[in-house]
């Protein structure tokens, strides 16, 4: 019985997808897949940033966690929330615990507060244990929270930095080719963003910030640092992980050595 | 299987004798996986991952029950809830990257384990069962994964549970509310994750379940072995402990290195970045992918896109999807050639090797996004796949001149055997 149907199934299945490879690589030689806009002037992010923390020893640059916070602050917090963080998190950063209670405290969003009782709404200093207030955004387009940004992009830190650094005016070849791809009124040009037309404006200038530590803010530093910054708040926990993974590898190559020689031990006579 | 030589259990300190009469336990496990199992002596490092799946589904079972007590089952809690894990749960970012990898290593391990079967036709009598089994098996980790991977509620999860369940809505007529049945909505939400949780949790003692029985019929025949000759004598065998013990041990420590590596220097590299995005119904991925080891079975899936003697494309790809697991379940009656080894098999050798390439061919179509390129060349592989075991097996089997045996494992080992001569 199988030896008949068997053939006969496997000839079905096999004669249906030849008829869809026909009928698809006529469809191609008549139409080709049009070349997009996208597609042409898309770009992957730069590769050149050496961050802190790449490769299998990094460790996060406390320093520049600071100065990425420093950009949150004052440029991010105003459209983008971060609501996986909490104040009392920011001690990864090297701040003491008396510098993340001001910090908490002197957070321009307040903490909402409801009592229970009245019914009354109200507002509250924020505290370390609190998360980072959210944000709401009353404007075109729709920030996108921040606290997993790194790793919700193919290559995070590289995708956060080019974005960042990557705005250009639209080129003149694109407009030629693709008459309907001109930047919609309200939408900024930038390679790296998958449709190329992004809603937000370029955040970040030479001089944007004034850092505490003395480091002069280029763009190409500020970009740098707030992508050091979300890789850390993607992820706090990366340089226990690394470390731990040292570890428990270094144990395991050595038991791993002990069963190869005691399974050598063991084989001697039968081989 | 229970060899005429095989060791007997001989308990010599009295709480083990008293043990022996009232609950037998030590004897089941010395017969099962000790001194009292003779095994071929000859299996080669490919026979290590079966007791490197049945680890895993444990590492699964440990770290998921564990998980499971700090998750939130409900759509408004879940992403955050996984969150919380890494960040706050002490060591929940190991669990839970240890769950998620883990779930990678086990289809690693379980797919060398069934292209092991492949080769060394491991199907054949008198070990049709255990393959049967294998295959449920393999059906039943599928849909755990599936389900297990909607849970941490992103992007992916959302929409992949949206595309999966939406196969059902290609069966004539019932499709549609069949589809509301299964999901209790019309789309995936949180009467949904509610029972893909439940059923996650679920799973994984069935998949316990049958490995029992899978292993239990595998202690009938005993295990096949690289030459695909039978068992003949005491000298063909190694009692399983200490020589597979310690040969498992060595191989868990290389599976340990290699998995410990993935999971703590690049525990996102078989991931989706789009799912650490939460859940959003009113916006679709640009590409939607399932995780890796799905891919094969997606690019089959996606590979009919035309209407065929008026059954819909989408119908098509959703029986063939099923079929291409399916058929499995019939390689024991569609390859007939009484060889064994893939050794001694020349030209089958050549057609294994191709199905190999192919399933890599198709892995990598359903990984790329649904472009007519990827789609032709998926439709090409898909049509060799059917193609390899419904006519190719049989057809090769019985043209194909195999090589010569060896007498026994002993001579395959040795060179000679005493019994031979």
């Amino acid at each position: 019985m199988v030896r008949i149907f068997g053939p006969l199934v496997g000839l079905f299945f096999a004669a249906a997808l030849l008829w869809s490879f026909a009928v698809g690589a006529i469809n191609m030689i008549r139409e080709p897949e049009p070349m997009t806009a996208v597609k042409e002037y898309h770009l992957a992010p730069k590769e050149d940033v050496k961050f802190a923390f790449n490769g299998a020893f990094g460790r996060f640059d406390k320093q520049q966690l600071q100065r990425g916070f420093q950009i949150y602050k004052e440029v991010c917090s105003n459209c983008h929330g971060l609501k996986q963080i909490a104040f009392r998190n920011l001690t990864d950063l090297g701040y003491s615990e008396a510098q993340v209670k001001a910090i908490a405290k002197e957070w321009a969003t307040k903490a909402k507060t409801f009592d229970p009782k009245t019914g009354d709404t109200g507002e509250r200093p924020n505290t370390p244990a609190d998360h980072f207030p959210p944000v709401y955004y009353a404007g075109s387009g729709s920030p996108p929270d921040l606290s997993l940004i790194t790793k919700a992009r193919h290559e995070g830190p590289n995708y956060v930095y080019s974005l960042l650094t990557g705005y250009t005016d639209q080129p003149a070849s694109l407009i030629k080719k693709y008459p309907d791809g001109k930047v919609p009124d309200g939408l900024y040009y930038n390679p790296y963003f998958a449709n190329l037309n992004i809603a937000m404006p370029a955040p970040l200038a030479d001089g944007q910030v004034t850092y505490s530590d003395g480091t002069k803010a280029t763009l190409d530093q500020e970009a740098q640092d707030v992508a050091a910054f979300l890789t850390w708040t993607a992820e706090p926990k990366m340089e226990k992980r690394k470390q731990t993974g040292w570890a428990v590898l270094g144990f395991l190559i050595a038991a791993t050595a002990l069963a190869y020689l005691s399974k050598r031990t063991i084989w001697a006579d039968k081989h | 299987m229970s060899f005429p030589w095989a060791n007997h259990y001989k308990p010599s300190h009295p709480l083990m004798v008293w043990l022996d009469e009232k609950l037998p336990l030590p004897r089941f496990v010395y017969n099962a996986i000790g001194a009292g199992y003779p095994c071929p002596r000859n299996l080669n490092y490919f026979w290590n991952f079966g007791v490197l799946a049945g680890f895993c589904l444990m590492l699964q079972i440990v770290t998921g029950v564990i998980l499971a007590m700090h998750y939130a089952a409900n759509s408004g809690l879940a992403f955050d809830s996984v969150e919380h894990i890494m960040r706050d749960v002490n060591w929940g970012w190991m669990l839970r990257y240890a769950h998620a990898n883990g779930a990678s290593a086990f289809f690693v391990v379980v797919y060398i384990h069934i292209f092991r079967g492949f080769f060394y036709s491991s199907y054949k009598a008198p070990r049709e069962m255990i393959w049967l089994l294998g295959v449920v098996i393999f059906l039943l980790m599928m849909a755990t994964a599936f389900m297990g991977y909607v849970l941490p509620w992103g992007q992916m999860s959302f929409w992949g549970a949206k595309v999966i369940t939406g196969l059902f809505s290609a069966i004539p007529f019932v499709g549609e509310p069949l589809q509301q049945w299964l999901l209790g909505g019309f789309s995936p939400d949180n009467a949904a994750l509610n029972r893909f949780f439940s059923l996650h949790f679920l799973l994984p003692f069935v998949i316990a379940a049958v490995i029992i029985l899978h292993i239990w019929a595998l202690h009938i025949p005993g295990s096949s072995n690289p030459t695909g000759v039978e068992v003949k004598s005491e000298s063909d065998t190694v009692p399983f402990h200490p020589y597979y013990t310690a040969k498992d041990g060595f191989g868990l420590g290389v599976f340990l290195v290699l998995y410990c590596a993935v999971l703590f220097f690049f525990p996102n590299a078989l991931g989706h970045p789009d799912n650490y995005i939460p859940a959003n119904p009113m916006s679709t991925p640009a590409h939607i992918v399932p995780e890796w080891y799905f891919w094969p079975f997606y690019a089959i899936l996606r590979a009919f896109t035309s209407d065929f003697l008026f059954i819909p494309a989408k119908l098509m790809g959703v029986l063939a999807m099923f079929s291409a697991i399916l058929v499995w379940f019939f390689l024991p009656w569609l390859d007939t050639s009484p060889v064994r080894s893939g050794h001694y098999r020349p030209l089958f050798r050549k057609f294994f090797w191709l199905l190999f390439i192919d399933v890599v061919v198709l892995g990598f179509c359903g990984g790329s996004p649904a472009e007519t390129k990827y789609v032709l060349i998926s439709q090409i592989a898909a049509t060799y796949y059917f193609l390899h075991f419904l006519v190719i097996l049989p057809i090769v089997s019985s043209i194909e001149k195999p090589q010569p045996l060896p007498f026994s494992i002993t001579e395959a080992v040795l060179g000679t055997d005493e019994a031979a001569a």
